[in-house]
């Protein structure tokens, strides 16, 4: 029976994340669209004459798929055949286990067994976060390495280079949060965010460590190499960068990395800084104002409210990096090194060394639970 | 039942000799870093077992203290192969030698 | 357990890839996959927080810096047979008794049962509270270390340009 939980908890977990990959292609696609003031994918269109405008989802999320998956699957001549398949798969799968430690709900109880609702229980679940996101580089490194072509290994060793330079200062903005809450535990995190400031602010990670909270943001888009960052796969200087030789399936593994690790910054995000699944003045018997006035809620029904605000919560920070991409120019290469050392970096260690400080002489100031 | 200390140890050995032929046969000297690293981290295993049999976090340090200083040696190592490399332009180690007879 | 066991086998088939095989790309692959494993055997023996240390570390970090310069370099893959006849025989058969003399040696003392560890073994907080009080000098030493290999490795770098 635990098996079994356990399993539907890490296939929710799973379609989760594939569904929100998938969705955010369509999202930017015509999102990218309104932005720019265009019309977007409208070809294929099933609603005819019902809806006045098309809303492309036949073309993204249908059409384009197929033809992707249905290309001829070229392997560059004196490429690597094991090395050219290895790639992509290195790519994805270290995103996927990184939703495995996300919580996405409080806790589910049917009868009398209490599921708590995350996929996989460590009490060091921000290290595991890490450690994916190390093993995230793989797939590029071995991506350019493979391609036996020179723009392709001139994007793989630039990307690899920035991922790594990246992870020091999304690490200290980390470590940041954990100092704030005392544990590594996710779901842990999340509970404590439940409490209450002065009474009334729920204490949400935003009001403890704002500037963690921008160094993570700015961090994990340069992680997930999207721009402005996206020097490694700049569309119009390196083609495609170190994903220039591939076609077909692996080509939209590749892509799809790109919009799953989009979703992982988004739930990073609302998981350590706005409060994960947690409806601000909502506990698990119903509501509970400040002012003394309260609703009780049946417990399904909070549960089902919690989900749906880590989903929006979720949907609401990958339109802002959706935002963000299409509205900055590329930084040069240089810049972004430069970012990432000279400015993240030290800033990052200065939050941290204030937040230390801080924390020993308010003794208050931190949410330990 | 749990897997007995002596089961781990043996396993640390069999590395540690796999990671020594390394060093000793192979002539690529990136090659020989990499066995070198892999005897590192028979160690690793090694006294991470003996913990656990211990029950005591003093085996643990020292594995962090290992890596710490496995990787500052990497990083200089490595450094040292690139100068190399711009002088004589070869990675075998029969040839990385200016020692007569 | 039979996880064991199975982690053992695979680790020395990988071990025996990153010797064994020609090219230095495979091999480097061939390492990343051994310090994987023995990350998972970490977690096996309680030791979480070293497991994932090895794995940002050592798989994420250093292994990365072996394939760059692995990648930089165009390392070709070694020639069939480039050292003399004899020498590979030799040094399996010297390897084979240096294993058998290690495993008997450390497999004879009886080990018995592992001692009833604290519940917050092998967790981040009993790693620091050892780091931070008995071996703080060490700690601090280790510090001094890193930076000075940071140096050494810029001045290097450097010097060619």
């Amino acid at each position: 029976m635990d098996l079994l939980i356990a399993f539907a908890k890490c296939l929710v977990s799973l379609l989760i994340v594939l569904q929100v990959g998938v969705i955010l292609l369509w999202v930017e696609r015509k999102g990218s669209a309104l932005i720019q003031d265009r019309v977007g994918a409208n070809r294929a269109n099933i609603f005819g004459g019902i809806l006045p405008f098309n809303l492309g989802i036949v073309n993204t999320l249908m059409a384009d798929p197929v033809k992707l998956f249905h290309k001829e699957d070229i392997v560059p001549e004196g490429a690597d055949h094991f090395l050219h398949w290895l790639a992509p798969f290195l790519a994805l799968f270290p995103l996927f286990l990184t939703y495995a430690v996300i919580p996405f709900g409080d806790v589910l109880v049917i009868g009398d067994t209490t599921i708590n609702l995350q996929a996989v229980e460590l009490n060091v679940g921000i290290l595991f976060v890490l450690a994916m996101v190390s093993l995230g580089v793989y797939g590029v490194v071995l991506g350019g390495w493979a391609s036996n072509s020179r723009y392709a290994l001139l994007g793989g060793v630039r990307g690899s280079a920035q991922m790594i330079s990246y992870e020091i200062a999304m690490g200290l903005a980390l470590v940041a949060v954990v100092l704030t809450y005392g544990t590594l535990d996710l779901q842990a995190i999340v509970r404590a965010q439940g409490d209450l400031m002065w009474g009334v602010i729920p204490a949400w990670g935003v009001f403890y460590q704002p500037l963690a909270l921008v160094i993570l943001f700015i961090a994990g888009m340069a992680e997930s190499k999207r721009a402005p960052f996206d020097l490694p796969e700049a569309e119009s200087e390196l083609i495609a960068g170190f994903f220039t030789e591939y076609s077909g399936s692996k080509q939209s593994v590749f892509m799809m990395a790109d919009f799953v690790e989009v979703a992982i910054v988004a739930a990073l995000v609302t998981t350590l800084f706005f409060g994960g699944w947690q409806v601000p003045y909502l506990y698990r018997d119903g509501f509970h104002f400040p002012g003394g006035f309260s609703i009780a809620v049946p417990s399904l029904l909070v549960t089902v409210l919690q989900v749906l605000s880590f989903l929006v919560k979720l949907f609401l920070f990958c339109w802002f990096q959706i935002l963000v991409r299409w509205s900055l120019p590329r930084l040069r290469y240089d810049q972004l090194m430069d970012l990432g050392w000279k400015r993240l970096l030290p800033y990052a260690l200065a939050n941290l060394a204030v937040s230390a400080v801080l924390i020993l002489l308010l003794q208050g100031w931190t949410v330990r639970s | 039942m749990a897997v007995p200390v002596q089961h781990y140890l043996v396993l640390s050995a069999i590395l540690f000799a796999i990671g020594a032929v390394g060093v000793l046969v192979r002539r690529n000297v990136i090659v020989v870093f990499m066995a070198i690293e892999l005897m590192l981290n028979a160690v690793n295993l090694a006294f991470v077992a003996l913990a656990r049999q211990r029950a005591s976090m003093d085996g643990q340090v020292i594995v962090f203290f290992v890596m710490t200083v496995a990787a500052a040696e990497a990083a200089v190592g490595l450094a040292i192969i690139l100068a190399n490399f711009a002088q004589r332009r070869t990675l075998h180690a029969d040839e990385i030698s200016t020692l007569r007879g | 357990m039979i996880v064991f066991y199975l982690l053992a086998i695979l680790s020395v088939l990988s071990a025996i890839v990153v010797v064994v095989h020609r090219s230095p790309i495979y091999c480097a692959l061939a390492l990343v996959n051994t310090l994987f494993l023995i990350a998972v055997m970490f977690v096996l023996l309680d030791a979480h927080m070293i497991a994932f240390l090895q794995v940002i570390v050592y798989a994420g970090a250093i292994m990365v810096l072996f394939l760059f310069v692995i990648m930089l370099l165009g390392s070709p893959d070694e020639p069939a047979s480039a050292e003399r006849p004899g020498l590979r025989t030799v040094v399996l058969a010297a390897a084979v008794v240096l294993a058998v003399e290690l495993g008997a040696v450390v497999a004879a003392k009886p080990g018995g049962e592992p001692m009833a560890e604290p519940p917050s073994y092998g967790s981040t907080q009993a790693l620091a509270e050892r780091l931070f009080t008995t071996h703080l000098l060490s700690f601090e030493l280790t510090s001094l270390l890193l930076l000075v290999a940071v140096v050494g490795a810029v001045v290097m770098a450097r010097r060619r340009a």
